[in-house]
């Protein structure tokens, strides 16, 4: 396959970015779309250019660390995976493929592909735990058993990798899906219960802290999220919230 | 208060709930102008009861108009808000891969709506507030049926009616089930909402644009 | 031994831990305020780690590469976390975990600490539930478990094929409460360069900020690795593209010993390469063979014909599958060890059975588990005499609930449905079992640097078995590290922070800095990847699942020409200052290039098979390693003395006082 490609390139933070065209030959389809960009680098280092810059690492769709906003879509077309996951057969011969970085304000670009995510940590670390120590002197696994569907719904809700996929499919850049699903994780549990006011409320003053949207429902994120997070969470977040604020 | 008001899920709840007042309001209103069709002293009397019962003129009347204020303020505001949250826009976005137009639109068509509300309001309240306060008529209550069928008699303005529903439309598409997720409702009932706010969302605005074309097309003669 | 004091308390077996703890010093709570340490990497171990002693009170500053604690490659881990709960009542122990661990690890473990080990992982299971890991519970809201390779019990807890993430997820949350209170500062997108060594001891590390190219120093009164294994340095492997050994390799050059740096664990289920672009092997969970059966064809046309595209897996006839893994090992089956089930693929492959275009790979076939949940659950739904289709439905289901995620991963990498046609697989490596030497404390030989996670060597002797590795990450870093290292730590109440700007910082800064120069200023012929790839070739091809002495020479051979030509001629774009991936390769290349011919070297001294050390010559009629306890019970740890190949050896004999040394059988 022979590809067009159109990447935004930037040198820092501070530098002003555009478009550059690329064209990349004998591309793949067993190729993932992080394996086309690794020929593209290996390409341009050979020619002594600057490879485009890109977050990756474990490649097997779980560590959030990809991203990239590709033809207009976070991860690409495909549904239901990551970048490092999206592989060229999706692909024709001759297309021209637009990679950007994932856009918020919320998301400082930091070089060409690479933004800057820690406002996701920021906003866990208001409260997105349980406080409990982890000296090991806790009650027994089994001494509270969860109903299994609770159970499951967290797990569903805890499988968020993180990667912004949402913030930037969300035409408003919005991060409830990202902020509900650490909500929703805890709020489904006993253990979580105990700090559930609390929580969603530092976890969302953080949220509308770091500049981002606001949601307007349009689901765009459920859809574009690699792991399927489920809309619900975000319901499920503005009833804790509501009841959080409700009770003071 | 003021710390719950700038929340952004509170902004979303108000939203919703000022919609959802409004989606109210909107079937109310149809239900009463349906009777211009079916019946029409059926329609100068209730149009005359709304105009001169002190409850509805002087408590329900300014909510409603707190609430249209209110819902397109924080329209706005949003708006505002969201925009900055992209600063530095895509070259090239696919919205339409992942997300209704409706849903992503509803700025334009609740402008348009808006602007439709101005028209509306010159056509009727302004006109009523006239009649009433300023040129301080006496009461007449059979006068209702046949200034509405008037109103309809150029062509311009039933066009205009007729787009501006068009969008309503549109709005309620998005808007009436969007207001529930807002309020967190996203259980099992959510496919009854969805299905009830098409029905809706269609049904409403293209009675009201029946209404509208009906009398058009049946003009009174004198 | 001398040198090597591996400092494991005098008692009985059981007891000593509970002793140890009982008796090492401890630091009060006001003192804990005024002492400071460094956590490089903040995976399961670091992580744990890190939220522990900051909870504990001390100050702590954790250090990765990624841009947050979240994306360590622990959260890869798929099929879950060991525990001796006996929850299912199937006779598990501690000991039993114990026993399973040593044996598992071919009998070239410590057992103090195996031991501990398997006391402290019930400990884990309470500890993660309590923070809100949502493992997978069972109907009666009781948690559920599985069956891992290598045990004869139910002991792995387990989130859907997604364990190690909440895990992760559980630890991070614990980090980021102490970040909430100020008491951990997170240095994210950083890298260790180096560490720095004041009066013998460990006081602080060189980083480079990721972002900005600035050399920093950071001091501390101890510093604790937690930085992974080095599986990368075959290039594919299913380590994330980041892994690295820097963190440890800088450690042992600067006096850290090296330990069994050639136990590394290949595993067997992993998705076959697919051509020369690929950049990373991606892993199918262990617990895949809960259910899967692995099979090649029975005769050599057959394997042929399926390499050709001619015939499907799914046309050949039982009678003409060879599942050979439950022909040669009827006790175990498919759920032998990761070392054998490996060796036993590469077997079939090497005699042509292959089963995909370039032969190197066998199925994992779910068809017969389908068949037998799916008459299961039609009976409990009271079907007696469900029809075929709908019984295939029903264990589809069953299978999707309960390994849906690898499914969907692998059709998306190999574009085939698992549900339908066999998956194939082929080893991979994985899991470095080697790393720094530490004593029972996890001290390195430096003093004030501990070693935790998959970066030391202690508890999985010459083979890991499946889902040990989060247990060991999570109980040395929840619970033993940061009580051991008090003992350390009690004797610096008085020592003060530590400055930045003695000459011995000054000095290792100024090393980093040339070092990084040197790299720039070869203004060479050829990428890092370059590098990379071939010395992947060398390790795969001659260190890999079978070794023997003559590859293995030539392997020390060609790493160090290799090395030399990389140092010459490697080609780096852009600058120093700012963000710059290549750079950051270049110096972990760098780094793995002396680790490969130390690894070589050391698979070259250790004459015998045991674990995942297969050398060619030491082995049975049958083709089962041979190990020699006589000559090679023993810890290899490597004293580093400038090039990797005047590397010494110390050995630390290894003393089975509870277990009798047996042959490793799973027959």
């Amino acid at each position: 396959m022979k590809l067009n490609l159109k990447i935004w390139r930037q040198k820092d933070a501070n530098t002003k970015g555009e478009m550059v065209d690329y064209t990349i030959n004998g591309v793949e389809g067993d190729m993932s779309f992080l394996e086309m960009l690794d020929v593209l680098n290996e390409d341009l280092i050979n020619k002594g250019k600057e490879p485009v810059q890109f977050d990756h690492d474990c490649r097997e769709g779980i560590c959030g660390s990809c991203s990239l906003q590709i033809n207009g879509e976070p991860h690409g077309p495909d549904r239901l995976v990551t970048t490092c996951q999206l592989h060229m057969r999706k692909f024709n011969d001759g297309d021209t493929i637009v990679i950007e970085p994932f856009r918020a304000t919320a998301f400082p670009v930091i070089k060409d592909l690479v933004v800057d995510r820690t406002a996701f940590d920021r906003i866990q670390q208001a409260g997105g735990y349980i406080s409990v120590n982890t000296s090991g002197n806790t009650v027994d696994a089994n001494a509270t058993p969860i109903e299994k569907d609770k159970a499951d719904d967290s797990f569903y809700a805890a499988t968020c990798i993180g990667c912004g996929a949402c913030v930037a499919a969300c035409k408003n850049a919005s991060a409830m899906l990202f902020t509900s699903a650490k909500v929703s994780q805890f709020a489904l549990l006993p253990q979580g219960r105990v700090e559930a006011t609390e929580r969603v409320e530092n976890m969302v003053r953080q949220m509308d802290l770091e500049g981002f949207g606001n949601c307007t429902n349009t689901g765009a994120c459920e859809v574009e999220c690699p792991k399927g997070i489920s809309l619900e969470n975000i319901a499920r977040m503005n009833r804790e919230y509501l009841s959080a604020t409700v009770k003071g | 208060m003021s710390g719950l008001i700038k929340s952004s899920i509170a902004r979303k709840v108000v939203m919703a709930l000022s919609g959802l007042f409004l989606v109210f309001f909107l079937a109310q209103h149809f239900t009463i102008n349906i009777t211009s069709v079916i019946a029409p002293d059926t329609f100068n009397e209730w149009s005359h009861f709304m105009g001169y019962n002190g409850l509805v003129q002087f408590i329900l009347q300014p909510i409603l108009i707190a609430g249209v204020i209110v819902h397109f303020v924080m329209g706005i505001a949003l708006e505002i808000k969201n925009n900055k949250a992209r600063a530095i826009k895509y070259k090239k976005y696919s919205g339409g891969a992942n997300a209704s137009w409706m849903s992503r639109n509803m700025i334009i068509t609740g402008l348009v709506v808006l602007a439709f509300l101005g028209l509306h309001f010159y056509d009727f309240w302004i006109h009523e507030m006239d009649y009433k306060y300023i040129a301080g008529n006496a009461e007449d209550p059979t006068r209702y049926y046949q200034e509405t069928v008037e109103k309809f008699e150029p062509f311009w303005r039933t066009v205009i009616y007729v787009i501006s529903f068009v969008l309503l439309s549109l709005h309620l598409w998005h808007g009436f089930a969007s207001s529930f997720q807002s309020m967190g409702v996203n259980n099992k009932y959510t496919p009854a909402i969805q299905t009830f706010t098409k029905i809706y969302a269609i049904g409403i605005p293209l009675g009201f644009i029946f209404i509208a074309v009906y009398h058009h097309l049946n003009p009174i003669t004198h | 031994m001398g040198i090597l004091d591996s400092k494991v308390p005098s008692g009985p077996l059981a007891e000593k831990w509970t002793k140890h703890k009982n008796k090492i010093n401890l630091v009060n709570p006001a003192n804990k305020r005024n002492i400071d340490i460094i956590v490089v990497g903040t995976g399961l171990a670091g992580g744990s780690a890190a939220a522990t002693l900051a909870e504990l009170g001390y100050n702590v500053k954790t250090f990765c590469y990624q841009d947050s604690p979240r994306r360590a490659h622990s959260i890869a881990a798929q099929g879950g976390i060991n525990a001796a709960k006996n929850y299912q009542g199937d006779g598990d122990s501690a000991y039993r975990l114990f026993y399973d661990t040593i044996k598992g690890g071919d009998y070239r473990s410590r057992e103090a600490n195996v031991h501990r080990l398997a006391e402290e992982s019930a400990n884990i299971i309470d500890q993660c539930v309590a923070q809100g890991v949502p493992f997978a519970r069972d109907y009666g809201g009781l948690l559920d478990n599985r069956s891992f390779g290598g045990v004869l019990v139910s002991r792995t807890f387990y989130a859907k094929g997604q364990t190690g993430q909440q895990l992760l997820l559980g630890a991070y949350s614990a980090m980021n409460r102490q970040i909430n209170r100020g008491k951990i500062k997170p240095y994210n997108r950083h890298e260790m360069m180096d560490m720095v060594l004041v009066d013998g001891k460990a006081r602080g590390i060189i980083a480079r900020n990721l972002v900005t190219g600035e050399i920093e120093r950071h001091s501390a009164h101890a510093v604790v690795l937690a930085t992974g294994g080095y599986g990368n340095v075959f290039f594919l492997s299913t380590n994330a593209m980041g892994s690295n050994v820097m963190a440890a390799w800088r450690a042992h050059r600067r006096g850290a010993f090296f330990a069994n740096p050639c136990f590394t664990q290949i595993h067997p289920t992993c998705i076959p390469v697919s051509g020369d672009h690929q950049s990373k092997l991606t892993l199918m969970s262990e617990s895949l063979r809960n259910d899967g059966r692995i099979w090649v064809p029975k005769r050599i046309e057959d394997a042929q014909a399926i390499r050709e595209g001619k015939l499907k897996p799914t046309q050949l006839k039982e009678e003409d599958r060879d599942y050979y893994l439950e022909r040669r090992y009827p006790a175990f089956g498919n759920l032998v060890p990761r070392d054998v089930a490996s060796r036993a693929a590469k077997e079939r492959c090497d005699a042509g059975f292959g089963v995909n275009k370039t032969g190197e790979a066998v199925y994992l076939d779910f068809a017969s588990a389908v068949q037998r949940y799916g008459k299961e659950e039609a009976l409990t739904r009271g079907m007696k005499n469900g029809d075929s289709k709908t019984i295939t439905q029903l264990g589809k289901d069953i299978i999707e609930a309960k390994y849906g995620n690898l499914f969907q991963m692998y059709e998306k990498i190999v574009d085939e449905n698992p549900y339908e046609t066999p998956m194939m697989i082929y080893p991979a490596v994985h899991y470095t079992m080697g790393g720094l030497w530490v004593d029972y404390n996890l001290q390195t030989t430096i003093e004030g640097c501990y070693c935790a996670g998959e970066a030391n060597f202690s508890d999985h002797g010459a083979n890991r078995l499946g889902a040990s590795a989060l247990m060991q990450g999570l109980a040395d870093g929840y619970f033993v590290l940061p009580y051991t290292i008090g003992d350390y730590l009690s004797n610096d109440i008085r020592t003060g922070a530590i400055s930045t700007d003695s000459p011995e910082f000054e000095y290792a800064e100024k090393e980093v800095k040339d070092r990084i120069n040197k790299l720039m200023s070869a203004k060479g012929q050829h990428s890092v990847d370059y590098y990379h790839k071939k010395l992947g070739k060398i390790m795969w091809d001659k260190c890999g699942m079978a070794r023997n002495a003559q590859g293995l020479e030539e392997a020390i051979v060609e790493i160090s020409a290799l090395r030399a030509d990389f140092w010459e001629n490697v080609k780096i774009p852009g600058g120093t200052d700012g963000m710059n991936a290549e750079l950051e390769k270049a110096g972990r290349v760098a780094d793995f290039l002396e680790l490969g011919e130390l690894f070589a070297k050391d698979a070259l001294t250790r004459q015998e098979s045991c674990g995942g050390h297969f050398r060619e010559e030491y082995q049975t009629e049958e083709g089962e390693a041979l190990r020699d306890d006589e000559n090679f019970k023993f810890v290899s740890a490597w004293e580093y003395k400038g090039e990797p190949k005047d590397a010494v050896l110390h050995k630390e004999d290894l003393v089975y006082e509870n277990i009798e040394l047996k042959t490793r059988s799973y027959k």
